[in-house]
């Protein structure tokens, strides 16, 4: 797993989808290929209230990434040091076989080069101390990247909050 | 070589504050302006794809002159000096034989609207119009009739809110930036928000309260909601005694408004009515009853804005944190605002506006915006006397105002149409000549004077040279100017002159925007003492009973008229936005393209059932005067009685080749009634039969 972890607060999300957006034009992609997506689940309603899931994917960066197995060319790396899975265009065949392999669907087909792209973290703005594009211009604030461990915080921080209640606070 | 440039972005009328970063003469990156506070550099998903409009190589690139018939697509290319030349030999033509007051100038307010209205004041013509009253021209007489002010000179401060309700306010599709992060504050301060709209949105599915009222019954909704605040004294009493004129009247008025009568109206259990009142007065005055954005529903509509603005000042929810406010201007602060064309001398105009607005005919529109609706009354009818010519400046008449083969057949009856864009219109493709506008990329534009609790100024700035034969549409109207023999009334030659013009005795120069992209006059938000507050109504206070609907014959209290269930089987056409496009105006651009290529009928699962159609099946939609086919979308999600379908499709330009044909124009559907008292189109007062094929 890369060091970093791209953290959605589901409930700021409203689905604008201007992640994909940023994202596509920053790499200047063309129809077609998401590095990353936000799913709409919904609306379904529940107690009266519809209620939607938007689902932001793009990819998880593993730890032991089952495209950088696969792929027979050594297009598809993970770098040594933060672990981001990234794709070398010049080495990719277009194979696909790392599309077959990755259990989430996180290479997508570029039709235009024929080659398989993937979400990169956006590293070479990382390199410079930017965030990712998607988080940098998201528009609710409900993309958050960082660290594994900063992110879990957020969580915490936010079920510590639903928890307490002026009900809960004394004995 | 890098270089960073603050702009504004022009995807959509809101005007978001951008940073733009530009690589050897590139646009490389684009984000929210990070300085301004509440954008934090967010960017929505159309101004995400601005780069993609920018080196669009399907947008206009050259100045055209019409070949073959009008609507043919038969275009040939020409320089600018030709197009110009052309353009003002027949606008002298026309006004020689027929006066100035024969051309008209449709424009979606921007921030080149002074430079227009001052090339109309110049060549001696009442007829520019906005965008405006078509999209919200109620709301405005609304706020006028009851505050003194326009909707525009109001704001609500939804982030300060602890009660927000929204009436088929779909903020969270609309996406202005300021306002999404404003309400996302709001609500994770622990506000409630209550959304009633006949359709689910992405913005329904965000509230803790939803409502899918019976489609057009809005007001009974809030004559109940008011008798419920007024029955059990909920309202902010010290307030309304200092401030409300006509509460009584009020009172007598709502007094059968009974929420068990709403109930019947609008499908909304009455428990709930009362239950929604309790709860917002309990958090008053941080209560905000949105006023709405777009307001051109229902030929009733202006009543239905009031009331919204009467719950607001019930609640005492003006001009107080969390509620509604007047936006203060520099003069506030003792500052100066930039200057506008528009304070030159111009020789007087002693005729009416074609749209009669603010003669007897049409007393209460605001004649700053005038009723584009009446356009095509006023073309076929040669009433108040014949228009000749059409100036289309960034707005598609033919597409926004309802009816489009009534348009059409008033297009045809003019002897000019020309365009000032930077995609074909529908407007632009039924032109004589195009004449194509530089993006917002592209050029540098006048002043931004952002009035609010904060009162600053903002700049569009120019970050790389135009790609096409594209101009500033201020430049292109002074040329035509220059050739009509007024050219002394736009004192600049490039953009930066006439900001600098502008900025003169401000105390700002445009190296001031440098830094941040905006000036600020001062430092904090003003918020007005509320025993002191300025209404610029006659009486000065908050006119329930109002003097401005009253002395034009109109009533404050008209009598609720009950919307009858129908027997015919048609159904209510409602129309709305989606989050990927502006209007009629963003459906060829690439990345939003990608996104949202066509619109859809929304159509409830039983009525569809009844009717025999299957979801994603091609239906016709038809009414008295048009119809089309769509493909349906069969869904719980909206109400029995109505149908809905996004506005912005059925582009008629071929070049535009990723929206060519692509759905169904709302417009050609719609009927040209209208709201005759507050001035707004009445878009959802049009009944639909619905058959699959």
């Amino acid at each position: 797993m890369s060091k970093y972890y791209l953290f959605q607060d589901i409930r700021k999300c409203i689905g604008c989808h201007a992640c994909e957006i940023q994202c596509k034009s920053n790499k200047n992609l063309p129809i077609g290929p998401k590095l990353c997506q936000v799913l709409q689940v919904g609306p379904k309603f529940i107690g009266g209230l519809p209620k939607t899931s938007f689902i932001f994917m793009s990819c998880f960066h593993c730890e032991n990434p089952w495209c950088v197995s696969a792929c027979p060319t050594g297009a598809m790396q993970k770098r040594s040091k933060d672990g981001i899975v990234f794709i070398d265009n010049d080495l990719c065949v277009g194979c696909k076989t790392c599309v077959s392999a990755c259990p989430w669907g996180a290479p997508q087909w570029n039709p235009e080069t024929g080659k398989v792209t993937k979400c990169d973290y956006c590293m070479d703005r990382i390199d410079e101390g930017l965030e990712p594009a998607c988080v940098t211009t998201c528009t609710t604030g409900c993309l958050k990247f960082g660290k594994v461990e900063d992110m879990n915080q957020i969580r915490r921080g936010r079920h510590a909050e639903s928890v307490a209640s002026v009900e809960n606070s004394s004995f | 070589m890098n270089k960073e440039v603050y702009s504004i972005c022009h995807m959509c009328s809101f005007r978001c504050p951008i940073k733009v970063t530009v690589k050897d003469g590139h646009v490389d990156w684009v984000e929210g302006n990070p300085h301004v506070s509440a954008i934090d550099s967010a960017l929505c998903p159309r101004g995400s794809a601005g780069k993609s409009l920018l080196y669009d190589d399907q947008r206009i690139q050259s100045p055209l002159i019409r070949v073959g018939e009008r609507g043919s697509g038969n275009w040939r290319k020409a320089s600018w000096e030709e197009a110009i030349d052309y353009v003002g030999t027949r606008l002298k033509e026309i006004i020689d034989k027929n006066g100035g007051h024969s051309v008209a100038l449709a424009e979606r307010t921007q921030l080149a609207t002074h430079v227009s209205k001052a090339f109309m004041k110049a060549i001696g013509s009442p007829n520019h119009f906005t965008h405006d009253t078509i999209c919200k021209g109620s709301v405005n007489t609304a706020g006028r009739s009851i505050f003194g002010y326009t909707d525009g000179q109001m704001g609500a401060n939804l982030g300060n809110a602890k009660q927000i309700v929204l009436y088929g306010r779909n903020l969270f599709e609309s996406l202005g930036l300021k306002e999404v992060s404003a309400v996302m504050k709001a609500l994770e301060n622990g506000a409630k928000m209550t959304y009633i709209d006949p359709r689910v949105t992405v913005t329904a599915s965000k509230a803790h309260r939803y409502w899918m009222i019976r489609p057009g019954t809005d007001l009974a909704l809030n004559y109940a909601l008011i008798h419920t605040v007024l029955k059990e004294r909920l309202y902010d009493a010290k307030f309304v005694s200092k401030w409300v004129h006509g509460l009584n009247e009020l009172q007598d008025f709502v007094e059968s408004y009974t929420p068990e009568w709403a109930e019947k109206e609008t499908g909304i259990a009455a428990e709930e009515i009362i239950k929604l009142a309790r709860e917002v007065s309990k958090d008053k005055p941080s209560v905000t009853f949105h006023a709405g954005y777009r307001a051109s529903n229902n030929t009733n509509e202006i009543y239905f804005r009031r009331s919204i603005l009467m719950l607001n000042s019930l609640m005492g929810s003006v001009e107080a944190k969390g509620g509604i406010f007047f936006k203060k201007g520099p003069a506030e602060v003792g500052g100066k605002a930039a200057r506008k064309l528009t304070s030159q001398d111009f020789p007087k105009i002693d005729v009416p506006r074609f749209d009669k607005v603010g003669t007897e005919g049409f007393p209460l529109p605001d004649p700053n915006h005038g009723a584009g609706h009446m356009l095509p009354f006023a073309i076929l009818n040669e009433d108040p006397y014949p228009i000749k010519a059409l100036i289309a400046f960034r707005m598609d008449p033919m597409m926004s105002i309802p009816d489009i083969n009534q348009n059409k057949r008033a297009m045809d009856k003019l002897d000019l149409v020309v365009s000032i864009d930077i995609n074909y219109s529908n407007t632009a493709w039924y032109s004589d000549v195009i004449l194509p506008e530089s993006t917002y990329f592209e050029r540098t534009d006048s002043i931004q004077q952002a009035n609010g609790l904060k009162p600053q100024m903002f700049l569009r700035k120019k970050a790389v040279e135009p790609r096409y034969d594209t101009l500033d549409g201020a430049v292109i109207l002074k040329r035509i100017g220059e050739k009509l023999g007024v050219g002394d009334y736009f004192p600049y030659e490039t953009m930066e002159d006439l900001v600098e013009w502008q900025l003169e005795g401000t105390g700002f120069t445009m190296k001031d925007f440098e830094k941040k992209g905006f000036v600020a006059y001062g430092p904090d938000q003003i918020f007005w003492d509320r025993d002191n507050i300025k209404f610029k109504t006659p009486s000065g206070k908050i006119e329930f009973k109002s003097s401005l609907l009253e002395d034009a014959g109109f009533e404050s209290f008209p009598k609720y008229e009950p919307i009858p269930v129908r027997e015919d089987g048609k159904m209510r056409l409602v129309v709305g936005r989606s989050r990927f496009h502006t209007n009629v105006a963003t459906q060829n651009v690439f990345y939003l393209n990608e996104q949202e290529s066509e619109n859809v009928l929304w159509i409830n699962t039983e009525k569809a059932n009844e009717l025999g159609i299957k979801n994603n099946a091609e239906v016709e939609v038809a009414s008295s005067v048009g119809k089309g086919t769509i493909k349906a979308f069969v869904t719980d999600l909206i109400h029995p009685e109505a149908v809905f379908m996004v506005h912005g499709y059925g582009h008629e330009a071929a070049r535009s080749k990723r929206s060519f044909n692509k759905g169904l124009a709302d417009g050609l559907i719609q009927k040209n009634i209208y709201d005759k008292v507050g001035g707004s189109p009445a878009f959802h007062d049009t009944f639909v039969t619905v058959k699959p094929l």
